[in-house]
């Protein structure tokens, strides 16, 4: 039962009123891609242990989607930030390598 | 116009009473909310974060950061739907009348607060949330939103379909005899 | 015998007497008792049987984690099984019953069992009953079940009410016992918000029963001092009969509530789940004792020293007139004292130490207790209840040097610390060799979202199992966590000097396999020492497998007595450390707790919540057999009279389909798109292009996920160049709208772009059929003739007094209107409807009718036709995918190989030889078989109807090269073994032109 602050409204909201959605940080591949990068868009996911990008959703609130950045192995929460971004913020990934120094993730760091 | 439907529930007088308001007009707007024009055409400021403002015959609710909306009597409706889309002409904005697609329940009681922590996800101690505020988040398994108009009062709304819903989880929770007198 | 003393009872009030029944039989006790010391009082020691040999069994302990005492509780629609005894609060009229026994608890015929157990060992039923395969099912299952289990399930439906309570505190204490108070104390003066929950009905845990002085006062005083000052605080909350049930992640805390378990008049839930967050979790959680292992020590009259001296002190009962004290450490020097205090017989403390005790020891001689050190009890004498002790070298291998005659025998293996909880959410522990406990590793705590450790264990539950090294801790730990700059100073009292504890993990130490296989670790399970190195010689090392075979830790205490004992047991005969071995895992909840009290108030009306239209009440009021779609609840259909569902539903479309239907489609999603990239975005939603689209006309649309498959689709009407109202299946709307909210905020997050649900705005009504319009045209109101009004258009005005927008769309083939009003004008609106069309007989139909007509138009059903396999090529809908478009979601999926297949399986007509009904999802059988030896599949039935209209069964399936080979035969696989043969013909099978809705 996790807890996140959804960057938009600013509660901290219980895990019964958002909604998972999986991976952050997608890079959509539409017609013209390769097979390649198409099946990696569609189906290839991360499954680290320790520092993830994932996206919610605040679906019992109001209704906006986010991104977490979080330790899969202690729940530790690094930060929250809207969706509405290519990359995680330097703060964020500044507070990662506060807590878990050498991280990367894809082709953060 | 015909003769509207009153689809409502009797009061149920538990430790609160339980009431369904049927003549609330209900107005959502996305867009900025600090458009321009906006609150002229409201009359009013707009509300910040999580907040709900009294205005001039009406109450403005924020609901996210595209997202207004406004409570106001029915017959009102139309026609400040038509200010606003006015002085929204220039923007991107959608307007659109929603009072059909909620209902609205008024809880009265000295432990209104209690009700809702029974059903909701949400920090109902006193000096934790209160008048003024407008909170969306989940009453037992449906999406609603309430806000507080006095220590002793409280409205929520969700949608119509599953008001009764709504109506019987506040009914059950508002039993006399489960009251846990935490905070009167 | 167990018998109510005249004097004491610190719990009971003896003003207060109340009556219950045990068996039938009517028997006495006192408010404060809990059932377990009612029973005691009344001679009652025997309370069950035990799980595997039906060995008898009497109550060992006087709390949660009693193992042999459970009860049936209540009856009819309070009724509930495998209740404790040791936890059950009396109250006037309580009924309570013993299980796992047949015909009586005194006469057991499954312990027959017992006299087997040479030849039940761990693993019997495993090994034995797994051949021959059938005669598990038939013959062996049926029997075990028989003579096994624990209480009744319940018959009648449950009539208490149950519910949550989300709560929020800076710190939680569970525990009410002298060190959860004390933290109380520290917590509640730095002003956080505190609540602290308690178990019991009582404050103060075993403080009272020892009462060992406190500030140089009784500790009675203590702790009456103590919670006046905080109820006094309106930053603290105080819960009785409320259990830490569980800790997770973030500081998430379940408190479980027992309203009125004990007083089952009293208005309100039973149980209240507490859903708690907390910013910190202290646990004081205390300790619990732990068995000897020695034979015999099972039988009814061998209890927990600590229990001995809770029933004596606290509930004035006596276990029995002489009672041996069995020990390895000083604390059960203490039951030996207030027995004796009692004016009860102690014929001996046997103490496996060889240095005996500390100044309790003195004590206890000074008393006139004889001491024997070194020794052991080899095994007990007694069948229903203890007769006597043989006494032994412990060093030795049991050989008897005495009997002891005596009614009772209170043991002690020492203390170990509740670590339930801190374990619960991942807090590591570890094993302290002198104390002889895991205790939690502080270092290894659980963290929660902000990665800092939110569980603190404190006083007996930490390993500080005095009174004094309890009280310290839980005031320097809770200063800490509170945030308290000048930690006070802990209540002075007066520490002890014990002797050390010594392991002891078999009692003689060198017992051979006969008193080893009498030696239990698991009282309700029937697992003993023999048990568990049996499993460690089979191989069975690690400590979960070992607990899985032999069961130990199982039963419904979930190893709070028999943990400890049991790895120790296995760490010796694995000849490894016990930390080595490690402890299995604990897991919420601490103790079971009621499936009511989970489910909270979602139970019958608000099981979940039901989805209604504005006219879902006339549906009822006129008879509709409604159907699940979603969270709606749709009319099926209106049986008149005595007509079968077939019959109504044949009625409704022959009426439609030759003059007036009307159809409640409200709940049709209906979505609006607003801005000016709202082509755009329609363009890259849907399959065709819908930016062509003119304001004022409708166009059918399909969406496919990203994946290709189709997901949805429905009627798109333009309102204007910037606007778009976009219909979804009735399941589909909340959906699609989140599918729209997601594209847009996390892709294509600067387009212009609103998307609002106004679904649940409008009631929409179907008229339907060739009296449709003459019907809207008798409402006097906005023009519908076919000039003003064509097929596929759209527009907004009034019928009779209703706002009205009426669409030309047809999902029956008939000539139909799809009108939306105000939801609120719904009713009055659908009224006027069946007063307009009543000339022309109209009949409201239902989503079977609806169903039958698509489908006899050839028309596919998102759900139906589509499974998430099916992209749209599938369904030979081409015409609907737009090849002008660059991109759209699905496409690129659908250029992957598999998708341009030519041998997919594709849509076709299908139509019995002899006008039977296919059966739906039958799956048609082709030549040859696959790499599994099965028959190769070559399509199935996707939609399967009798056609009133037709008058013979009609379907619709996918089938391989289907569109290529029309005319031939394919059988279909019936669930009889049978086949059906079908025709492949085309799959519209009524008005192929059109002619008829675009009149």
């Amino acid at each position: 039962m996790l807890i996140f602050e959804c960057p938009y409204c600013g509660i901290q909201a219980d895990e019964t009123e958002l909604s998972p959605g999986g991976e952050a940080h997608l890079k959509r591949h539409g017609p013209g891609a390769s097979d390649e990068d198409f099946e990696g868009y569609l189906f290839m996911r991360e499954n680290p242990k320790g520092v993830h990008f994932e996206r919610w959703r605040h679906s019992n609130g109001c209704g906006k989607w986010f991104h977490a950045a979080r330790c899969t192995i202690t729940l530790e929460v690094f930060g929250t930030y809207k969706a509405q971004t290519l990359e995680p913020p330097k703060k964020i990934k500044d507070q990662i390598a506060v807590k878990r120094p050498g991280w990367s993730w894809r082709t953060f760091s | 116009m015909s003769e509207p439907q009153t689809s409502l529930f009797p009061q149920f007088n538990g430790y609160v009473t339980v009431s369904c308001e049927s003549d609330m007009g209900m107005i959502i707007m996305r867009g900025s909310v600090t458009a321009k024009g906006l609150g002229a055409a409201l009359g009013t400021s707009l509300p910040k974060e999580r907040k709900i403002v009294e205005g001039k015959e009406m109450q403005i609710a924020w609901m996210s950061p595209d997202e207004l909306m406004v409570l106001c009597r029915k017959e009102h409706v139309a026609d400040l739907i038509t200010e606003v889309e006015g002085s929204l002409s220039t923007q991107h904005a959608l307007v659109a009348d929603v009072s059909d697609a909620r209902a609205i329940f008024k809880l009265k009681g000295a432990n209104v607060r209690e009700v809702v922590a029974k059903l909701a996800p949400v920090d109902m101690a006193p000096g934790q949330f209160g008048s003024g505020e407008m909170r969306r988040t989940r009453f037992g398994q449906i999406a609603g939103a309430f806000w507080m108009t006095g220590e002793d009062e409280l409205n929520i709304v969700c949608f119509r379909s599953v008001a009764e819903y709504m109506y019987k989880q506040l009914c059950v929770s508002a039993t006399q005899g489960s009251e846990l007198d935490l905070w009167t | 015998m167990s018998t109510r003393l005249s004097r004491g009872g610190r719990l009971i009030d003896t003003s207060k007497p109340l009556t219950f029944t045990f068996n039938g039989k009517k028997l006495r006790g006192y408010k404060g008792d809990t059932l377990a010391s009612a029973l005691l009082a009344n001679d009652q020691m025997l309370v069950g049987r035990s799980f595997k040999y039906h060995r008898p069994r009497g109550v060992v302990t006087s709390g949660a984690e009693e193992p042999n005492a459970l009860v049936n509780l209540g009856k009819g629609g309070r009724f509930e099984p495998n209740q404790r005894a040791t936890t059950t609060e009396l109250f006037e009229g309580l009924e309570s019953t013993s299980q796992n026994h047949w015909p009586s608890l005194e006469f057991d015929i499954g312990a027959i069992n017992k006299k087997l157990s040479r030849f039940l060992p761990v693993g019997f039923y495993y090994k034995m009953f797994i051949h021959p395969r059938p005669l598990w099912k038939h013959l062996y299952e049926p029997l075990i079940r028989q003579s096994a289990g624990l209480g009744q399930a319940p018959t009648s439906k449950d009539t208490s009410t149950y519910e949550h309570f989300y709560a929020f505190y800076d710190v939680a204490i569970i525990g009410g016992g002298i060190a959860g108070l004390q933290a109380a104390r520290v917590a509640g003066a730095s002003g956080r918000r505190v609540i602290v929950m308690e178990q019991t009905a009582h404050w103060g845990g075993r403080a009272r029963i020892d009462d060992e002085a406190v500030d140089g006062a009784a500790v009675e005083s203590f702790l009456d001092n103590t919670l006046a000052e905080l109820q006094d605080l309106p930053n603290v909350t105080l819960r009785t009969r409320m259990m830490g049930a569980g800790i997770y992640d973030h500081g998430y805390l379940l408190g479980y509530e027992r309203l009125s378990d004990h007083a089952p008049e009293t208005a309100g839930p039973r149980h209240r789940l507490w859903r708690i967050r907390a910013g910190h979790i202290i646990t004081a959680t205390g300790a619990i004792e732990r068995p000897l292992p020695f034979a015999g020590n099972d039988k009814p009259g061998v209890v927990l020293a600590s229990a001995l001296r809770d029933y004596l002190i606290g509930y004035g009962v006596s276990l029995g007139d002489r009672t041996v004290v069995v020990t390895n450490n000083d604390d059960a020097y203490l039951t030996a004292i207030a027995v004796k205090n009692a004016g009860l017989e102690v014929p001996a403390i046997i103490d496996a130490r060889q240095g005996g005790a500390g100044e309790l020891g003195e004590k206890a001689r000074a008393l006139g207790i004889r001491v024997e050190t070194g020794k052991g009890i080899a095994k007990v004498a007694g069948g229903k209840r203890v007769t006597g002790v043989q006494i032994c070298a412990q060093a030795g291998e049991g050989v008897a040097l005495e009997d002891i005659v005596c009614d009772c025998v209170a043991m002690s293996g020492g203390w170990s610390p509740v670590v339930n909880l801190w374990s619960h959410c991942g807090g590591k522990l570890f094993w302290d060799t002198e104390s002889v406990i895991f205790r939690p590793d502080a270092d290894k705590a659980p963290t929660g979202h902000d990665g800092s450790a939110f569980v603190s264990v404190v006083g007996a539950a930490n390993g500080n199992l005095t009174q004094h090294a309890a009280l310290k801790d839980a005031t320097d730990q809770t200063a800490v966590v509170s945030g308290v700059a000048n930690p006070p100073e802990a209540p002075s009292t007066v520490s002890r000097e014990d002797a050390a504890i010594e392991a002891v993990w078999m009692m003689p130490e060198g017992a051979g396999i006969k008193l080893r296989s009498k030696a239990w670790l698991d009282f309700q399970n029937d697992v003993k020492v023999s048990d568990v190195q049996l499993a460690a010689q089979e191989g069975f090392e690690s400590v979960e497998h070992a607990k899985r075979y032999t069961t130990l830790g199982m039963a419904t205490d979930q190893g709070k007595l028999s943990n400890i004992n049991g790895l120790a047991t296995l760490a010796g005969a694995l000849k490894v450390d016990i930390p080595a071995v490690g402890t299995t895992t604990f897991r919420p909840p601490y103790t079971p707790i009621s499936m009511g009290a989970i489910a909270g108030h979602a139970r019958d009306e608000v099981f979940q919540p039901i989805r209604q239209t504005p006219m879902h009440k006339w549906h009822v009021v006129n008879g509709a057999y409604m159907e699940p779609v979603g969270q709606w609840r749709r009319p099926y259909c209106y049986p008149r009279g005595e007509e079968t569902h077939e019959q109504a539903v044949a009625r409704e479309i022959n009426q439609t389909r030759s003059s007036l239907g009307l159809l409640d489609a409200s709940t049709l999603g209906k979505l609006l798109v607003k801005g000016p990239d709202a082509a755009k975005f329609l363009d890259m939603l849907y399959t065709n292009m819908m930016s062509t689209l003119k304001p004022g006309k409708c166009r059918y649309g399909l969406m496919c996920s990203e994946n290709g498959f189709l997901i949805d689709d429905g009627v798109v009407a333009r309102i204007d160049e910037d606007t778009f109202l976009c219909h979804t299946t009735s399941g589909g709307a909340d959906h699609i709208h989140l599918h729209m909210e997601e594209w847009l905020q996390t892709e294509w997050w600067d387009w212009k772009v609103y998307v609002a649900n106004l679904t649940e705005q409008f009631a929409q009504v179907g008229v339907v059929g060739p009296n449709a319009r003459k019907t809207l045209e008798k409402l006097n109101g906005m023009d519908v003739s076919k000039e003003a009004l064509g097929f596929l258009e759209w527009k907004d005005g009034t019928l009779a007094e209703f706002d009205a927008r009426v669409y030309r769309i047809s999902f029956s083939g008939e000539l139909s209107y799809e009108i939306a009003v105000p939801a609120t004008q719904g009713m009055a609106f659908w009224n006027a409807l069946l007063e307009a069309g009543a000339e022309f007989g109209v009949m409201p139909y239902g989503t079977e009718a609806l169903h039958v007509m698509r489908a006899e138009k050839g028309f596919i059903m998102i759900g139906d036709e589509t499974d998430g396999t099916v992209i749209p090529q599938d369904l030979g809908l081409h015409w609907a995918i737009s090849k002008k478009k660059g991109d759209f979601l699905g496409k690129r999926a659908q250029e992957r190989t598999h998708m341009v297949d030519p041998e997919r399986w594709r849509l076709v007509g299908l139509e019995t030889a002899d006008g039977s009904v296919l059966p739906d999802g039958a799956y048609a059988v082709g030549a040859g078989v696959n790499a599994n030896g099965q028959k190769n599949t070559i399509g199935r039935v996707t939609s399967s109807y009798h056609s009133p209209t037709l008058n013979r069964g009609i379907a619709m399936g996918l089938v391989k090269n289907g569109p290529e080979r029309m005319g031939e035969m394919i059988n279909f696989s019936k669930i009889d073994g049978t086949h059906v043969t079908a025709k492949i013909v085309d799959p519209v099978f009524y008005d192929k032109a059109g002619e008829k809705q675009n009149v």
